[in-house]
């Protein structure tokens, strides 16, 4: 099917507000979507017979910048069967600070793929999935501050009693013969999976 | 003169820091750990090419067993607690090596890299750092030579981990 092929498709089930809006470039095309009706349109693009995406090539998380005051998750979809694509968009507004993250409905249920994907775009530019099974960080450690990829990141200065930032290297920082005492604890080593607190 | 088995030149004399410096530097053993890219040419001088068991290192499995950690890669901080938590169990004299820029200096990260602790000097202490992104295992086996310098000037020390953690055990019984 062609991309106005699946855009009709969508419309005739869902209606005219489902998609916000699209973008016709030949190169890549897309959808925009309502976010909350993210997980049946994509349930109805993974089981319809005319359709079949059954792969999700990639999920990826975007930050717009605090100036921009939006967020994006990009869905590429492919129909191994069929041999066609199709991206697809949703577009949450940016948290402000001490403010709850964007949440954006999980479609892990549908592709498994999602699971681990969703669990990047969290860690790193901080958008929740929610319904996600497993909301945990995937990559940075489980007790990091921040979301490192957003735009307005900031370091944290210590972590775990070692300096993060760089800062003229190891004329201040490092040992000098004799272990050095550290800046605070270091906490306990724990065989128990990370978790963040719920 | 050597060769020759006569079975009269029975008396060795030397000096007992000289015996065990010398039995420490044919004998470093390093942890078998690697961390990124420069782990790969850590392999390259173990294998038959470089052979680096001629200078007696051979990689053991555990930390327990080691002398010398070669910390062969980039350092990220959800490594950082496990490396100094290794270093930790290996029993002392312990040595270092820092292999490569990332764990010198943080390497092509120092600046943007905010998942790479700039240096492994920020969590343990290191006695020879090797520089290179990769470094050769040509560069590797400098590093060893050096440290085998640094063990040969060595006179014996104090077990300074374990001094330590009995004067804490002591303030804990005394408190």
């Amino acid at each position: 099917m062609t991309f106005e092929e699946i855009k009709d498709l969508l419309v005739q089930q869902f209606g005219e507000e489902v998609i916000v809006s699209d973008n016709k470039d030949p190169q890549q095309p897309y959808l925009v979507l309502q976010p909350e009706r993210l997980p049946e349109v994509c349930l109805l693009l993974h089981d319809h017979e005319q359709t079949y995406f059954d792969f999700l090539s990639c999920l990826t998380g975007i930050d717009n910048g605090p100036a921009a005051g939006t967020m994006e998750v990009v869905y590429n979809l492919y129909s191994i069967p069929y041999d066609h694509h199709l991206t697809l968009k949703v577009i949450v507004p940016r948290n402000q600070e001490e403010e709850a993250l964007p949440q954006v409905p999980t479609v892990s249920h549908i592709w498994r793929t999602a699971d681990w994907h969703e669990r990047e775009a969290f860690d790193l530019v901080g958008i929740g999935f929610t319904g996600h099974p497993d909301m945990r960080r995937i990559l940075c450690a489980a007790d990091w501050e921040g979301h490192p990829l957003r735009k307005d990141y900031k370091l944290q200065d210590y972590y775990h009693g070692i300096k993060v930032p760089f800062d003229n290297h190891n004329a201040f920082n490092g040992f000098k013969g004799e272990p050095q005492q550290l800046t605070s604890t270091p906490t306990p080593f724990s065989d128990k999976r990370e978790k963040p607190e719920s | 003169m050597m060769d020759a088995k006569t079975g009269e030149g029975g008396v060795v004399i030397t000096k007992l820091d000289d015996l065990l410096n010398w039995a420490r530097l044919t004998a470093l053993w390093p942890m078998g750990f690697g961390l990124a890219c420069c782990a790969i040419e850590m392999m390259g001088a173990y294998s038959s090419a470089y052979d680096i068991d001629r200078f007696g290192v051979i990689p053991r499995a555990s930390p327990r067993q080691s002398d010398v950690m070669i910390v062969a890669g980039t350092v990220t901080f959800k490594m950082a607690d496990r490396i100094r938590r290794l270093y930790e169990q290996m029993a002392e004299p312990r040595y270092v090596i820092s292999m490569g820029s990332c764990s010198n200096c943080g390497g092509p990260y120092w600046e943007h890299g905010y998942h790479v602790v700039k240096g492994v000097d920020r969590i343990i202490p290191v006695d020879v750092y090797v520089p290179g992104c990769p470094p050769r295992p040509e560069a590797l086996i400098g590093g060893f030579l050096k440290l085998q310098e640094i063990v040969r000037q060595e006179t014996i020390r104090a077990p300074r981990a374990v001094e330590k953690l009995m004067a804490k055990r002591q303030e804990a019984a005394n408190a």
